[in-house]
């Protein structure tokens, strides 16, 4: 029964979908308003009736029987839910629609909310028609199983669980961007209220996007048992191509909403991360490239996919086209000033991502001439790395320049003890460590970076006590934190690839390795049971420093699903991870182990760094809405006049 | 400053960093592309020659995995007609099985192996490397009939 009220939900959220996307861009009102909040309850109730078939473990459910088990515990039975192509594209549609009630609710209402709406309930009527007709998730079964098939071991962990929420807020949170964008092009109207009006939302969107990817992360990390965190891997780019465009937008949108300067290339942005994250989509799920975390790929759903993308792109840049040649250039400014170092930004960052694009779609287009290539780890190291890194040389002096004009001897010379810091680290992080020459350039951008908006932050409190650092505003606490976690994200991630250490010991019982100052004597291994898998666990003891402790990399089998995964046994140090996996026995010398230890010198920066980026776009996002009310104000709505209800829903919940 | 001026200035770094990207780009994809080959285009193709990077798909041939005296993992990658050994430092994926399909990258020694620094296999059941199952189709179309890869645990030769 249950399975059923979620269809027939999934239903009803079509249709009211569908009228909104008509009222929307026709009549607009407050009936568009109040289609686009049922549009999104309806698809949450339709989403909670899919957990509860997951939990309650509704084997007569297709997508159930397929991918849960009654032994399964039960977080892993609600992350089921969408750990799946249907019901991963059911919560493609919930947040999607989602975002739409959250403009119904939070926006003003006026033609921008109306039409943006209505761009949202188009796009969320496709979506709700693909669900429907080519990946239901409610599809029942003649002859239910007794027990399921199990889920995926290695999903089953609590980042990747937690992953799949957080990335689509962030790119699919990018259509609502896309949608006040089309909306403003229809408009007409691409000026400062427009960008004020898109940038809370491309913040959420944004930031979100921001702990996706970090979880995603983390979860490689430590579950795929090699250690590494980031792969360069298409599926990745996939979801770094709209955070790098989506980046490039959130500071694009200040220059426009605070100079009126460069509207029609924030708009350009604001329309090309959804693209981007249509493409991503493509990538990820059509199989048309080889990927170590490709999942639920079909080409079918690729072909659909990229009708939709053209579809969508096609009709946005018909609409750019038509309108952009009448935006509003805004005032003039002198390239070194602060309007030159956000363009200087967008430049960098959109360049980036095209690099990223380029050697993600290569071996694509190569496979269609019936080559097959791989782009790997070197070519982004060669090119987007330098990039990047030129780009945060910039990044101290771009924070503390001017609007209109800046002189840039005065803010070299304030700047110079950074610059020797990080001179002095970046030498000083080869000599003492004795590792490979390669972390200068990442540890000298990144120390330059951090001490840098340090040293801004500090001019910007002024003497005169710690009181005074309460009083800066928010919008300079996100922007420092989002910097400096960049700058710890720079110096981890580089000296992590430079200064990493692993090695892979043949050892029977008893014998001990070494590394990193640890010392590990391998005491044999032990079976023992869990929940829905068996386990083979070593115990090896770990001396340092004379403390002595015993840890256990565990090896796990997933009867169910007939496939295993690796635990590391991760330990932390000040100075980085310890981390030991225990690999296959040697058939040939019966009692043997590989086992393989490696220290990751700070891993926890890379992390850390990413997640101060993130809580650095939420403080921006918090600024901006307690700012919000004061600031429409300020700007007089130049809108006509479109409609009477200037319901003016300001007091959105900061 | 002018308007004209500001534009120009603005299109002035724009292609400046648009055509050091394209360079950097060209050098690099020149340097680093790992073409993908089968072991039976290996040997056909003559691409064996030490030092050369290269990524190498097909099957574990089954029997074939075992361990030399430093503990390093040995198999060997099969599309069914020739094959190719390959030595890997380092612990496989989970996934990594006799029968199933891998990726290795890295480049050959002196005696004609794969000193792989990266096995991938498959993360998903139902997912098989794309340039494997093509690489397997095109060697021997009987392993790969119904698009199902299970046939191809019987050693052809």
């Amino acid at each position: 029964m249950i399975a059923e009220l979620g269809h027939l939900l999934a239903f009803l959220a079509l249709a009211t979908a569908a009228s909104q996307s008509v009222l929307g861009l026709t009549t607009g009102g407050e009936a568009v308003r109040r289609l686009a909040v049922a549009t999104g309850m309806f698809t949450l109730l339709s989403m909670l009736t899919l957990v509860i078939s997951f939990v309650t473990l509704d084997f007569s459910v297709a997508l159930v029987a397929r991918n849960s088990h009654s032994l399964k515990p039960i977080i892993y039975r609600i992350a089921g839910a969408w750990g799946n192509h249907e019901g991963s594209m059911l919560l493609w549609c919930l947040i999607m629609s989602g975002y739409g009630a959250a403009g119904a609710l939070f926006m003003r209402g006026d033609r921008l909310r109306d039409r943006a709406l209505g761009v949202q309930g188009l796009l969320t009527t496709a979506s709700l028609v693909y669900l429907l007709i080519a990946s239901s998730p409610f599809i029942r079964l003649d002859n239910p199983p007794l027990d399921g098939g199990g889920m995926n071991p290695l999903l089953q962990d609590p980042a990747v669980a937690l992953h799949p929420p957080f990335l689509y807020t962030g790119y699919v949170g990018m259509s609502f961007v896309f949608s006040i964008a089309a909306a403003g092009l229809i408009n007409g109207k691409i000026d400062r209220e427009w960008a004020g009006r898109v940038r809370p939302w491309a913040l959420t969107a944004w930031s979100a996007l921001t702990i996706g990817i970090t979880l995603g992360a983390i979860w490689a990390y430590y579950e795929l048992g090699w250690g590494g965190w980031w792969f360069w891997d298409p599926v990745e780019n996939a979801s770094f191509m709209p955070w790098l465009v989506g980046a490039a937008l959130v500071h694009s949108l200040i220059l426009t909403e605070k100079r009126g300067s460069m509207a029609a290339w924030t708009v350009f942005l604001a329309v090309l991360a959804f693209c981007l994250s249509l493409l991503g989509t493509f990538l990820v799920r059509s199989g048309v490239m080889t990927s170590v975390h490709a999942f639920a790929t079909d080409p079918e759903r690729g072909i659909i996919l990229l009708i939709g993308l053209a579809l969508t792109g096609g009709m946005a840049l018909a609409l750019y086209a038509w309108r952009a040649p009448k935006l509003m250039a805004g005032p003039e400014f002198d390239p070194v000033s602060r309007e030159g170092a956000l363009i200087l930004n967008n430049l960098f960052l959109s360049v980036g991502a095209a690099l990223v694009l380029v050697g993600t779609v290569t071996p694509m287009f190569a496979q269609a001439l019936n080559i097959s290539l791989s782009i790997g780890e070197p070519y982004f190291q060669l090119t987007f790395a330098p990039m990047m890194a030129v780009l945060l040389l910039f990044m101290p002096l771009a924070q503390a320049s001017t609007w209109r004009r800046t002189d840039l001897a005065p803010l070299l010379k304030r700047f110079w003890p950074a610059a020797v810091l990080a001179v002095v680290v970046a030498i000083g992080a080869v000599v003492i460590s004795g590792k490979s020459a390669w972390v200068i350039p990442g540890v000298l951008v990144g120390v330059w970076v951090v001490a840098g908006v340090a040293m801004d932050l500090a001019k910007r409190v002024g003497p005169g006590g710690i009181g005074r650092v309460f009083r800066l505003p928010l919008t300079v606490w996100g922007m420092a934190i989002a910097h400096i976690g960049m700058g710890l994200f720079v110096i981890g991630a580089t000296t992590e690839a430079a200064a990493r250490t692993e090695r892979t010991f043949p050892m029977h019982q008893g014998e001990q390795a070494e590394m990193a100052g640890w010392t590990f004597r391998f005491d044999g291994v032990s079976s023992a049971e869990g929940p829905n898998y068996l386990t083979t666990r070593a115990d090896i003891t770990v001396t340092h420093d004379g403390r002595t402790e015993v840890i256990h990399p565990e090896k796990r089998y997933y009867p169910v699903a007939g496939s295993g995964t690796t635990e590391a046994a991760i330990r932390k140090t000040p100075g980085g991870d310890v981390y030991v996996v225990l690999g296959d026995p040697i058939r040939e010398e019966p009692g043997v182990w590989r086992i393989r230890i490696a220290h990751h010198p700070l891993i926890d920066w890379v992390f850390g760094g990413a997640g101060l980026i993130a809580i650095g776009g939420f403080m921006a996002l918090a600024a901006r809405l307690r700012r919000r009310a004061p600031a429409t104000e300020q700007q007089p709505a130049i809108e006509p006049s479109a409609s009477g209800e200037a319901t003016a829903a300001a007091g959105a919940p900061a | 400053m002018r308007k004209r001026s500001q534009r120009l200035w603005l299109i002035g770094a724009a292609v400046v960093l648009v055509g050091g990207a394209i360079a950097l780009a060209s050098v690099a994809l020149k340097d680093t592309v790992a073409f993908f080959y089968a072991p039976t285009d290996l040997i056909e193709k003559n691409v064996i020659a030490e030092g050369k990077s290269v990524r190498v798909g097909g099957l574990v041939e089954v029997g074939s995995e075992s361990h030399n005296s430093e503990g390093v993992l040995v198999f060997r990658i099969t599309d069914n007609r020739n094959t190719v050994p390959v030595l890997f430092d380092g612990i496989p994926p989970d996934l990594f099985k006799e029968g199933q399909g891998v990726v290795a990258e890295g480049k050959f020694d002196a005696e004609g192996r794969l000193v792989a620094k990266r096995v991938l296999a498959k993360h998903d059941e139902n997912y098989m490397p794309k340039e494997v199952k093509d690489a397997l189709c095109k060697k021997s179309p009987a392993s790969c009939a119904g698009d199902n890869y299970g046939s191809a645990k019987e050693p052809a030769s």
